[in-house]
C-alpha cells in the first residue's frame, strides 16, 4: 500500500526541499509518525506537545478535509493522495510593525 | 477610509486613487422599535465603494501592498463580494485579475465579477475547496493572492470599520457591536481598531461586546461559542447567505477568542429569517441589504429577544453587503404588479384595490 503526501512551500525549509514523499502510513497517526522520522525538524509544526494536530494544519486526503472522513480513525486506501495545506490566517502583529510609529512600542 | 492611512500597512508615500469607505453610520429607530432596541446604529457598508461591500476596503489595502511587491497578477478566493472588489480595484489599479468563486455563487456577483475584464475560475465545489486549491496555487504561481499571501495586510484593512465607528459615534466606542461571520476575521479587525484607537487615546476605554452572527446552514462559530469550545468543527455549508458560507473559517479560533473575551455571544438565525431580516431592514430604515446583512439584523432581534444585548445600550450593526447582488433569494416573493392604463380613472380603480391590500410585501 502507498500513500503520497505533499508539503507546503512554507514547510520545506523544514524538510530541506522535498516537497513529496509516499510511504505505508495506514492511518493519520502512522502517517505523522513516518514524517516525524524522516524530517525530525517538522515534527512541532505538526503536532502540539500533547500529540494533537496543530490548529492552523489542514489535512486532505483525495480534495477531501481528513476531518469530514473520520479524522484519525480515517484507514488510508492505497494511491490517496494526501495535502498538508496550513490556513490562512490572522494578520499583521499587534505591535503595530508595518503601520505608523504611533501604533509601535507602548 | 484613507483618513487612517498611518494605521495601515502601507507603503511609504502611498496615494491612493480611489474613494473607498468612510460609509454612513445611521441611528436606526425604526428597526430598533421593532427588534426591542433603543440606541441602534447601522454602519452601512452596503454602499460602500466601489462595488458595494466592506471587501473594497481591504482589497484596497491588499493592493498596495501588490505593488509594492512587484505583482503583476492579482487573485483571490471568493463567495463574491471578494471577487467584485479585486475585478474592479485590479481594473482601475493595471492589475491582472484572476478570480476563483465557487460555481453556484449568485448570478449578480459573477456578473459584478466579469464586467470588470477579470478572468473568472468557476470550481465545482464548495468555499473551502476553492481557498484550499488557491492555497496550492499561490505555492505555485507568482501571483498576489489578496487573501492567501498577501492576507496580512488585507486584513487589516478591515480595521478601518472599527476606526469609522468610533469616529461617526463623536470619538467613542459603543458598548455592542454585531458583526457577521465567515472566515471570521472582520469581527477580530473591529476589535483590533477599537484597541488602537484607546491606545492612541483617540477614544476613552470602555468595555465593548462583541457579538457574532451566522446562519445556521453554515454555523461553525456560532456553534462553538454556543458549546463553550474554543475551535471550531469544520462544516458542510447549506446556505443561501452563501457570502458567510464558510465550513472551515480559517479565523475561526480568533473570533472565538474576541467574542468570549469581550462578554459578547454568538447566534445563528435560519434562512427564512434571514429573508424575512432582509426585508425587515428594508421596510423599516430603506436598507437594502445583502443575505449577510439579514443574517446580522436577525440575529440582533435574538440577541435582544434573549436580552443578551440590553436595550439602551448603544449597538452598532455591521451591514456589509448590497441586497442588489443577492436578488435571487426573493424568487417569487413579490408577484409582479398588474399594468394600469395612463388614464386617472383607471389609477382611482387601482389604487381603490391598493387600500384593502394596504401591505403589498410579502411576509
Amino acid at each position: 500500500m502507498t500513500v503520497t503526501v505533499q508539503i507546503p512551500t512554507a514547510l520545506r525549509r523544514l524538510t530541506a526541499g522535498t516537497a513529496r514523499i509516499t510511504c505505508a502510513a495506514t492511518n493519520l497517526g502512522e502517517l505523522f509518525s513516518t514524517l516525524d522520522t524522516q524530517f525530525p525538524e517538522l515534527k512541532p509544526h505538526l503536532r502540539d506537545d500533547s500529540g494533537e494536530i496543530r490548529r492552523f494544519l489542514n489535512v486532505y486526503v483525495n480534495e477531501e478535509d481528513i476531518r469530514f472522513l473520520g479524522g484519525n480513525a480515517y484507514a488510508f486506501q492505497d494511491g490517496d493522495e494526501v495535502l498538508l495545506v496550513p490556513s490562512i490566517a490572522g494578520g499583521a502583529p499587534d505591535d503595530g510593525k508595518g503601520c505608523h510609529p504611533w501604533l509601535r512600542g507602548s | 477610509m484613507w483618513r487612517y492611512a498611518e494605521l495601515l500597512p502601507l507603503p511609504a508615500n502611498y496615494h491612493p486613487h480611489l474613494p473607498v469607505g468612510f460609509t454612513p453610520l445611521v441611528s436606526a429607530p425604526q428597526l430598533a422599535s421593532k427588534i426591542g432596541a433603543k440606541r441602534l446604529c447601522i454602519k452601512n457598508d452596503a454602499v460602500c465603494l466601489p462595488t458595494l461591500s466592506f471587501k473594497d476596503r481591504v482589497v484596497a489595502v491588499a493592493l498596495a501592498t501588490a505593488r509594492r511587491f512587484g505583482f503583476e497578477i492579482v487573485a483571490c478566493s471568493s463567495t463574491g463580494n471578494l471577487a467584485n472588489a479585486v475585478a474592479a480595484q485590479a481594473a482601475r489599479e493595471g492589475f491582472k485579475a484572476v478570480i476563483f468563486i465557487p460555481a453556484d455563487l449568485e448570478p449578480a456577483k459573477i456578473l459584478g465579477t466579469q464586467v470588470f475584464g477579470a478572468k473568472l475560475v468557476r470550481i465545482a465545489g464548495s468555499y473551502d475547496q476553492v481557498n484550499r486549491l488557491c492555497s496550492q496555487i499561490a505555492d505555485e504561481r507568482p501571483w498576489g493572492f489578496v487573501n492567501v499571501n498577501l492576507r496580512p495586510y488585507y486584513a487589516e484593512g478591515s480595521k478601518t470599520v472599527g476606526f469609522e465607528i468610533a469616529e461617526q459615534l463623536g470619538w467613542r466606542l459603543p458598548d455592542n457591536v454585531v458583526v457577521p461571520m465567515a472566515g471570521g476575521s472582520l469581527i477580530t479587525k473591529i476589535k483590533k481598531a477599537f484597541d488602537e484607537m484607546i491606545k492612541l487615546g483617540l477614544v476613552d476605554s470602555r468595555p465593548v461586546k462583541f457579538f457574532g452572527a451566522q446562519a445556521t446552514g453554515c454555523s461553525p462559530i456560532s456553534t462553538a461559542i454556543k458549546a463553550g469550545n474554543t475551535d471550531i468543527e469544520p462544516q458542510k455549508p447549506a446556505t443561501i447567505a452563501r457570502s458567510l458560507a464558510i465550513g472551515n473559517p480559517a479565523d475561526g479560533h480568533y473570533a472565538i477568542k474576541a467574542i468570549s473575551s469581550s462578554g459578547g455571544w454568538a447566534e445563528d438565525i435560519s434562512d427564512a429569517e434571514v429573508v424575512a431580516s432582509i426585508q425587515l431592514l428594508a421596510s423599516t430604515e430603506g436598507i437594502f441589504t445583502e443575505t449577510a446583512g439579514g443574517v446580522t439584523v436577525g440575529v440582533a432581534r435574538r440577541l435582544y429577544q434573549q436580552g443578551r444585548i440590553a436595550p439602551e445600550e448603544t449597538t452598532v450593526l455591521c451591514i456589509t453587503g448590497n441586497g442588489l447582488k443577492t436578488t435571487d433569494v426573493f424568487a417569487g416573493k413579490y408577484a409582479a404588479e398588474p399594468a394600469i392604463a395612463p388614464r386617472i380613472s383607471k389609477f382611482d380603480e387601482y389604487i381603490e384595490t391598493l387600500d384593502e391590500n394596504p401591505t403589498p410585501v410579502e411576509a
